[in-house]
């Protein structure tokens, strides 16, 4: 007889709270009735029913935590001969059709990190991407009246990938500002703002549609200070999700991590972990640059631990050693950590000791912890998620030519999203994507084994 | 839904109304709209099931209430007439009778999908039907859609482009932009503003100045406009043809703004929590458009409790049947992940 399924409610969604059942055991539903509330870290989200019959079992209790996608949660008509899944361990998990094709633990530790600048001692608390850039934004709000944030949806609808959940609340309406759509317009007026001195946080819902501003946040912002012969200064942070998230197809997937690091006049940020995105926001707000801050959405909802000091701040212009190695470097930044970081793990495994390096600024380049790196290890694999022709691993690779030709062992690969626009259909999404056993075929390759 | 109405005339500027008494339908017109609007409505219950149940991943934006808009349009426009509008694109498609397994099967990634699985949701096209998408950038299809009536002027054929957009992307300045080209040049194209009251979280009248009056806007530009109700299918139709004439006369763009309502949240992952379930509940049982025709029929007698029974399973066998086969339509080839980048020169 038909099970109710967890149902996936949004594109990057894996596991919610079963908040709340709406029938009990016994009712008889239609297609259509409302018949459970899960929760989501982003929302509350209602369960239809799929077929008709009498509730005949409740699988998972309300109340119930982390439920992955696809377990069985009831079930509708008579109950068949297969045992069902007892009430209070949801074990199923079968992966959704065409999830997001990266899978990370809930807590990711960075595996021997030599420098995370983080002080000794310091107390370290687990956070999402998501609570460290509310974080972020909230302390810097409350240091400084001049800051103030504005996008869409980040006010009364919480945010629309709830990055600023409660901010409204805190700091009112005139410092969480709702736009309309109307993304050239408000990235035009917030630079103005800027221009005047204010420190505005303009948060793109997704930066694919900043390219609907990239003329204020090129022409305006980037170019002035130097058009003014330093006159005007352009403090200001344009942040928000860059990159694909899952099955958004190619409006919607685009990293544009590049596009910015191609400009001079603009610094450009694309952390990995939660505590880098604290510290480097916090940066970015404070620098009297514009600072174009990506982020990722699968990222947003995965843990880290942040260290919980006073003014927490991340440098921004500093790569950091995520796994220390001595075989072959592998550089990477945002999303591509985690493909980097899985690539080191299996290679690992067999032997072979990756040097992991965050570059966690794209501009400007922290070139000289590359070039270093190189010289130990005298290989180098470059990762990212965006296309891979006129590429931040492209630039990479020119450099190490340019810096290090007498120390490398073989030429510079590169590992990046395929050179086609991002397809929808689940299979080849996952292809157009890198993974890690990508990078690891090139780690391999580079040390020719 | 109340509704007001303006025709601004080029010449002065001012406002002076036509006549916009709905002509009624006929019996066939009726059945016809009941079908057409019937078939979106299952169409968009399956879809929002498939999603709930993995088979469709990403951004699905749903058509739930506003069928009679799309469906008052295609009844009045001809063959030849170009169609663009947003992500909020399963509707026009149904209704510009593009096939519903093509687009389930896209909706779920699939080979047999109208863009071969590679579009998804939001991406569809048929150029025999001239459709042109499918549109995930909120305000960009407007431009595009001048550009259709554009080269239909051009070509002297006599073509009209409809080109609909929502409330929140009546903001974007684009739109403006083309107004002023539409206007200048004489396009034909009709601008249909979708004003279902919200663009994603945010209630228009949070977001827009004047924002009972969208259509007004094109005064500025010296479009005529009017305000449709269009929960009624037949005031869409109505209105649809006035400017469907006015298009083809040579006479330039017109504006019809729809008063409609999405009853679904704006994607499969929007709680909807901005509006109150007394809101929702209000419209759907005081507005609906497929009820109003349902009504219509039964107590005119043009058609029995039966005769509707039927077509309910006409429609529901259609759907299923487009169900399971973007369910079991295999996913594309993984050799088409590099094909359709470029024409072949
Ligand atoms: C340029 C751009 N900005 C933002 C978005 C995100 N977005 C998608 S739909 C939407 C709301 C649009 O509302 P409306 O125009 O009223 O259309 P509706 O969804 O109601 O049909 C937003 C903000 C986008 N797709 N494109
Ligand atoms: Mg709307």
């Amino acid at each position: 007889m038909p099970s109710i399924l967890m149902p996936a409610l949004s594109p990057t969604m894996e596991e919610g709270k079963l908040a709340k059942w709406l029938k009990n055991v016994g009712d008889v539903v239609k297609p259509g009735d409302v018949i459970a509330e899960i929760e989501t870290d982003k929302a509350t989200m209602e369960v239809e029913a799929v077929d008709e019959g009498p509730l005949t079992a409740i699988l998972v209790p309300a109340g119930a935590e982390n439920v992955k996608v696809n377990t069985p949660i009831a079930v509708i008509g008579e109950a068949d001969a297969a045992p069902a899944p007892k009430a209070d361990a949801p074990k199923a998990e079968t992966p959704r059709a065409g999830a997001a094709p990266v899978a990370a633990p809930a807590v990711i530790t960075s595996g021997a990190p030599a420098d995370a600048g983080i002080p000794a001692g310091a107390e370290m608390v687990t956070m999402t991407v998501r609570e460290a850039l509310r974080e972020a934004m909230s302390e810097e709000m409350r240091r400084d009246p001049e800051v103030f944030l504005m996008g869409e949806e980040v006010g009364q609808y919480q945010g629309a990938y709830k990055i600023s959940q409660g901010m409204l609340d805190e700091f009112g309406d005139k410092r969480v500002i709702d736009t309309p759509i109307t993304e050239h317009g408000f990235t035009g007026l917030a630079v103005g703002a800027a221009f005047a001195g204010l420190k505005p946080i303009v948060e793109f819902m997704t930066f694919n549609f900043a390219m609907q501003a990239i003329d204020q946040i090129i022409n305006s912002a980037a170019k002035t200070h130097y058009m003014s012969g330093g006159q005007l200064n352009c403090p200001i942070v344009f942040r928000g999700a860059s990159g694909a998230a899952a099955r958004v197809a190619a409006q919607h997937s685009q990293d544009y991590a590049a596009w910015y690091g191609h400009i001079p006049g603009l610094k450009v940020v694309m952390p990995y972990s939660a505590a880098d995105a604290k510290g480097l926001l916090k940066s970015a707000i404070r620098d009297p640059n514009p600072v174009v801050f990506l982020e990722n959405e699968i990222l947003y909802g995965k843990s880290f631990e942040v260290p919980k000091v006073e003014d927490w701040l991340v440098p921004i212009g500093k790569a950091r050693i995520a796994r220390v190695g001595h075989h072959v470097t592998i550089v990477s930044f945002g999303i591509g950590m985690t493909h980097a970081m899985a690539a080191a793990e299996k290679l690992a495994a067999e032997g072979i000791e990756a040097e992991v390096i965050d570059l966690r600024t794209i501009r400007p380049m922290d070139l000289a912890a590359v070039i270093e790196s190189v010289k130990k290890t005298n290989r180098c694999v470059c990762v990212e998620e965006g296309f891979p022709q006129f590429s931040v691993t492209s630039e990479i690779a020119a450099q190490i030519m340019t810096h290090a030709f007498d120390y490398l062992d073989a030429p510079v690969a590169r590992v990046a999203g395929k050179d086609v626009p991002m397809p929808y259909a689940a299979n080849l999404e996952k292809l157009a994507l890198p993974n890690a056993d990508e990078v690891a075929a090139a780690a391999k390759a580079v040390l020719y084994v | 839904m109340a509704v007001k109405s303006a025709y601004i005339s080029k010449k002065s500027g001012k406002g002076d109304k036509p006549n916009l008494t709905n002509s009624g339908f006929t019996t066939e017109e009726e059945l016809y709209a009941y079908r057409e609007m019937l078939l979106i409505r299952r169409f968009e219950e399956k879809a929002g099931q498939l999603y709930g149940m993995g088979f469709i991943g990403g951004f699905c934006h749903l058509y739930i209430g506003q069928e009679a808009v799309v469906v008052g349009m295609e009844m009045a426009q001809k063959e030849g007439d170009a169609v663009i509008t947003s992500y909020r694109d399963h509707g026009h498609m149904l209704a510009a009778g593009m096939d519903p397994k093509g687009v389930m099967a896209e909706l779920t990634g699939r080979r047999g999908g109208l863009s071969k699985g590679k579009g998804g949701s939001m991406h569809m096209f048929s150029k025999e039907k001239q459709f042109y998408g499918g549109h995930g950038i909120v305000g960009a299809q407007v431009p595009l859609g001048a550009g259709l009536a554009f080269a239909n002027k051009y070509r002297g054929n006599g073509q009209v482009s409809v080109a609909y957009f929502g409330d929140g992307a009546a903001n974007q300045g684009q739109v403006y932009e083309t107004f002023n080209m539409a206007s200048i040049w004489k396009l034909p194209v009709i601008f249909v503003i979708e004003n279902n009251r919200y663009a994603m979280g945010t209630a228009a009248t949070r977001s827009t100045a004047q924002a009972e009056q969208l259509g007004a806007r094109g005064a500025a530009f010296g479009i005529p406009y009017e305000q449709v109700d269009g929960m009624d299918v037949r005031a869409v139709r109505d209105a649809a043809e006035r400017a469907l004439d006015h298009c083809r006369s040579g006479e330039g763009p017109y504006i019809l703004e729809m008063l409609t309502y999405r009853y679904r949240g704006h994607s499969m992952s929007d709680p909807a929590k901005y509006r109150s379930k007394e809101e929702v509940q209000k419209m759907r049982e005081e507005h609906d458009p497929i009820e109003q025709v349902k009504a219509r029929i039964l107590n005119g007698k043009l058609a029995t409790e039966d005769d509707l029974k039927k077509i309910d399973a006409e429609i529901r066998a259609i759907v299923t049947e487009a169900a399971e086969f973007a369910q079991n339509d295999p996913e594309p080839d993984v050799s088409e992940l590099y094909t359709d980048i470029y024409v072949n020169a």
